[in-house]
């Protein structure tokens, strides 16, 4: 019972970290704190249901499509929407509350597309429903699966991040925006670039969730939450601080849920944020204030 | 002096309005006043420290269920005592925790606390009291409500000009401006915001409990609807958070509007709202009465020229 909890969680924790570490890059890089991204991840699960439903395409294969999808769209939404704001604010306290507020609008402008196309139903499709049996604990194979998306996508953008000079590009603007144009970075263009790559990261949650979770058009507000909440509690902008924040919130969830109320596994969320937040502001990862 | 005789004037025109106002009218009446209560408490503390709370409906939720839960039990003017003391008490618990906190920080909690207090009262009811939803069974007309409201909406004008020419008021625009300026100035930062943050979340409690009445059956996905926290923050962004009237002025075109919008657009209420939204954000980051004072300075400058 424990045991089979406790893998549950990991499995969920996986898809949380997976999902954070593209808020942690949009948030971290291009200073857009988008409350639209969970939206996103719920708009990704439905591309795949709609793959898998009608058009028989398995959601591996989906993700071909959604992930891209998911990179254009984002990269549309900066150049468009929140370049302009970016622009026009000169410190980073008015771009933050700009950001927040337009990037509201946007929630709500998904969310009603979502709604008129697919009703406010829960919708679930089964892939992979087959029992596997692992050290005596049996676990559906889409949730396996899922897990392990979520370490092999994980693992690739580390690598990216820090292998690459692609990726010292995007680290060097996280780090200091204002010196990065010295050495002769586009700030503008690196921070669109990150944008664009968080989205194809809740993209690419957004299938995995939908492997084995019900969804539905209002549930993306959840998901920003919980991404909001593993970013913030791993550090900003912290790859490895997602990720370890991320198994953490999915293990305390699933213990929750199964050993003492279904009903309060949100409180139990929102108790573990609040108490990161009073005792460590910086994450549980993060260096000393900003 | 002038300006005190005139608002009383208002005032009492207004309170005449029910005996005249057919049941829809009066129904907009309170629905404006409400939103004009909530967005003007809002700003009252969001205004000058820029600090976006979304808990607005947390509170005002938490009024509506004190009302529910107490109404058969105490006299009415002690339920709505103990309503303002419950959001109180959940304002300096919140304020303590939080307040301390940077700006974007603030945010996402107050994001958060809204669900947290709906899965909370959920649980409570589910697991102890073993229903979920609640009658509200008052001899309260919507007149009555009304009259409640509008005497609300006058008090929560008089604080926030209080608030506006005093010695806090203007510590707070301090904080707001430069958190370090104030504190090398003396000003007490945390004990400033949560006064001010209590006192704007024990309105928006009262602001819940006065409407109460007016749902006869209460569930917790009816009175913490978080869309209320998304429109109040609009409404007091499109008059403007820093003048006393801007959010009241915020309120009554957006609401008149939503009204209309939920019953021609059901369908795509979510889709218009997000798009007007991220207009606001773009054309009058200020307000519109501040979009209108520059407006009219450039006119009247034009004219002063030669």
């Amino acid at each position: 019972m424990l045991f089979s909890a406790i893998l549950t969680g990991l499995v969920l924790g996986g898809t949380y970290a997976l999902v954070a570490m593209g808020l942690t890059l949009q948030y971290g890089v291009a200073r857009i704190m988008n409350l639209a991204y969970g939206d996103i991840i719920i708009a990704a699960s439905f591309g795949a249901f709609v793959l898998f439903t009608a058009f028989g395409v398995n959601p591996l294969l989906g993700m071909l499509l959604v992930i891209p999808a998911g990179f254009a769209l984002s990269w549309l939404i900066y150049a468009v929407m929140l370049q302009p704001l970016a622009r026009r604010s000169r410190d980073r306290g008015r771009l933050e509350g700009d950001s927040i507020l337009a990037t509201f609008g946007l929630l709500f402008v998904i969310q009603g597309v979502a709604l008129v196309i697919f009703g406010a139903g829960f919708q679930s499709y089964s892939f992979l429903a087959v029992p596997v049996d692992i050290l005596g604990t049996t676990i559906a194979a889409n949730r396996l699966l899922a897990f392990v998306l979520a370490v092999v996508f994980g693992l690739g953008l580390w690598l990216m991040l820090t292998r690459t000079r692609f990726g010292t590009v995007i680290r060097a603007v996280a780090a200091n925006p204002a010196s990065a144009p010295l050495v002769g970075i586009n700030v503008d263009s690196v921070a669109r670039f990150a944008f664009a790559l968080g989205g194809a990261l809740a993209a690419a949650g957004g299938v995995v969730v939908s492997m084995y979770l019900t969804f539905s058009a209002t549930m993306g507000v959840i998901f920003t939450m919980k991404a909001l909440i593993v970013v913030i509690m791993g550090g900003v902008g912290n790859l490895m601080g997602a990720l370890a924040a991320g198994l953490i919130l999915g293990l305390v969830e699933t213990l929750v849920a199964s050993f003492i109320d279904p009903g309060l596994t949100l409180a139990a969320t929102y108790l573990i944020f609040l108490a990161v937040l009073v005792v460590r502001p910086q994450g549980l990862f993060g260096k000393t204030a900003r | 002096m002038m300006k005190l005789v005139l608002a009383l004037i208002v005032l009492v025109a207004l309170a005449f309005v029910p005996a005249f106002a057919g049941p829809y009218p009066l129904g907009l009446g309170i629905g404006i006043l409400g939103y004009g209560v909530l967005a003007t408490a809002w700003a009252m503390f969001s205004g000058p420290t820029r600090y976006i709370s979304l808990a607005t409906v947390a509170f005002f939720g938490l009024g509506a269920y004190t009302v529910a839960v107490l109404a058969d039990v105490l006299p009415y003017p002690l339920v709505l005592l103990v309503a303002a003391v419950v959001g109180l008490v959940v304002a300096l618990i919140v304020g303590l925790a939080t307040l301390r906190l940077a700006g974007i920080y603030f945010v996402i909690f107050t994001f958060g606390l809204t669900e947290l207090v709906r899965q909370l009262v959920t649980y409570y009811e589910v697991n102890v009291t073993r229903t979920l939803g609640r009658y509200v069974f008052l001899p309260i007309g919507p007149e009555h409500i009304y009259w409640q409201l509008l005497a609300l909406l006058a008090a929560t004008l008089a604080v926030a000009y209080w608030v506006s020419r005093s010695r806090i008021g203007l510590a707070l625009r301090v904080i707001g401006d430069d958190p370090d300026v104030a504190s090398h100035l003396g000003i007490r930062i945390t004990r400033t915001k949560l006064t001010l943050f209590s006192i704007s979340c024990v309105i928006m409690t009262l602001a819940g409990a006065i409407q109460a009445p007016r749902w006869t059956y209460i569930e917790p996905s009816i009175v913490f609807n978080p869309t209320t926290s998304f429109l109040v923050v609009i409404m007091a962004l499109l008059g403007g958070p820093n003048r006393l009237f801007g959010p009241l002025l915020g309120a009554i075109p957006l609401f008149l509007l939503f009204e209309w919008l939920s019953a021609n657009f059901p369908n795509h209420y979510s889709i218009i709202l997000g798009l007007l939204f991220i207009a606001i954000v773009f054309v009058l980051p200020n307000g519109v009465l501040a979009a209108g004072d520059s407006l009219w300075s450039r006119l009247t400058r034009r004219e002063a020229r030669p």
